[in-house]
């Protein structure tokens, strides 16, 4: 089988099971909901202030929830060893972690389309700046958080308390990345300066990440 | 090389009692500052074998995966942990300075967030270190050192577009440091160093000695068991 080939059937097959399960969306959803509903109940900001600060709790409350479906991609295939029939089939690792972070991409991107129009609504935001750029930004945000999200999942199931283990081994490694989104964000919602600066360290870091986790993917599947 | 040993421990021992001499007692004091600019001769000197530290374990790391020696892993693992403890030294003295000089405890300025960064990926790499189940916990640390080195110059990128308040470096081009304080400093980076170099080196020998008793052990049961 050719490297797309695998990475469609892998990616075909996880997104299937969410698609009949949505055991991640839900929950992630679900967490997102309380996230913005503490926030917004425990701060009632102006929409002046809102724009200043919904940038931070937009991304931290992303972040948070999609540990939850990070930490399930390869959870799932240990259940009647998966992931050492994976390991001995003859199948590249490469194409298997493309599969997973590009799932997780997606779960994500829908999670952050379903919840954006509630922190609208919630934090009456209304974007001063090109409100279009915000598009591209989550896109390659989002990416940056699953790509190490997803290898790291992959350190973490060797470890004892693994669902505790990836946030603290991502959230340092992410900070680069929180601060490109964070900034990128506020920077449009306030609209006094330009986004481009952060745009472009959101690129490097996509760029710098994807390519280590390729890489050294195949290193960390094999180590057992 | 056992024998190097008490006689790095009694230089070390000398340079920190000189050190801490010329700290207090000979370095002139600083003139707008006062006494509290004193910490300087710690806080700078920890600062550098903290990053000094760091550096030996992204290169231990690296020569693991390349050629999985094992010399090198218990390097790295020594390094990361004496060069938490000396960077934990500068995040706690660096504070106390900047409350009577600066009037904050603390700002988000490029050199600090960087060694709270830093300190950051390195207490996480402990901790995968200490959870890890598997047998190949030194494959896993040093992947994760070699991502966390690929995080400093983006965090430093991220930053730099920031104005910077920490004082400029004060050594090279440009510094304006009275020469008796470079003495000091110097004198007190050199205790330092080999203070880490002391603590480093039992370290690595205890590391050693552990995973030659958990072999044996591992050996003995393995006898049992067939008898």
């Amino acid at each position: 089988m050719s490297f797309f080939a695998i990475t469609r059937a892998t990616l075909a097959k996880d997104v299937r099971l969410e698609w009949r399960s949505k055991d991640a969306i839900n929950a992630m959803l679900f967490f997102a909901l309380l996230v913005v509903v503490i926030f917004s109940f425990s701060f009632d900001p102006t929409a002046e202030e809102s724009r200043r600060i919904a940038g931070g709790l937009v991304w931290v409350a992303f972040l948070f929830a999609a540990v939850v479906a990070l930490n399930q991609t390869w959870a799932r295939e240990l259940r009647n060893q998966v992931l050492d029939a994976y390991r001995v089939s003859p199948a590249p690792a490469n194409p298997l972690f493309l599969a997973k972070a590009v799932g997780n991409f997606i779960f994500v991107c829908v999670l952050e389309a379903l919840m954006t129009p509630l922190f609208i609504i919630f934090y009456k935001l209304r974007a001063l700046g090109p409100g279009w750029e915000l598009i591209p930004i989550a896109l390659l945000g989002t990416w940056a958080l699953v790509v190490n999200g997803t290898f790291f999942a992959a350190i973490s199931i060797r470890t004892r308390a693994r669902e505790i283990m990836l946030p603290l081994l991502l959230f340092p490694l992410s900070i680069p990345a929180l601060l490109g989104m964070v900034n990128a964000t506020t920077a449009i919602l306030t609209g006094e300066e330009s986004a481009r600066f952060w745009i472009a360290l959101l690129v490097a870091y996509d760029v710098v990440f994807t390519t280590a986790c390729l890489l050294m993917f195949e290193t960390v599947l094999q180590a057992e | 090389m056992k024998r190097g040993f008490p006689i790095l421990a009694i230089v070390t021992a000398l340079l920190l009692s000189f050190g801490l001499y010329e700290a207090l007692v000979a370095a002139p004091t600083e003139q707008t500052m006062g006494d509290v600019q004193r910490i300087f001769y710690y806080h700078v000197p920890s600062a550098w074998t903290a990053f000094l530290l760091f550096s030996i374990n992204f290169v231990a790391s690296l020569i693991y995966l390349i050629w999985r020696n094992m010399k090198a892993d218990i390097l790295a693992l020594a390094s990361a942990e004496v060069g938490v403890v000396f960077c934990t030294v500068v995040l706690v003295t660096g504070p106390i300075w900047a409350r009577p000089v600066w009037g904050i405890w603390w700002t988000w300025d490029l050199r600090l967030t960087l060694t709270l960064l830093l300190w950051l990926i390195y207490v996480s790499y402990l901790m995968l270190r200490r959870f890890s189940t598997s047998g190949q916990t030194p494959l896993l640390a040093a992947v994760l050192a070699v991502f966390g080195a690929l995080d400093i110059p983006l965090v430093y990128f991220s930053i730099w577009f920031f104005r910077t308040q920490h004082p400029s470096p004060v050594i090279g081009d440009g510094g304006s440091l009275d020469p008796r304080m470079a003495r000091v400093l110097l004198i007190n980076w050199a205790a330092f160093s080999c203070l880490a170099w002391l603590i480093c080196w039992t370290r690595y020998r205890l590391e050693v000695l552990k995973r030659e008793v958990d072999e044996a052990q591992a050996l003995e049961s393995l006898h049992e068991v067939s008898r």
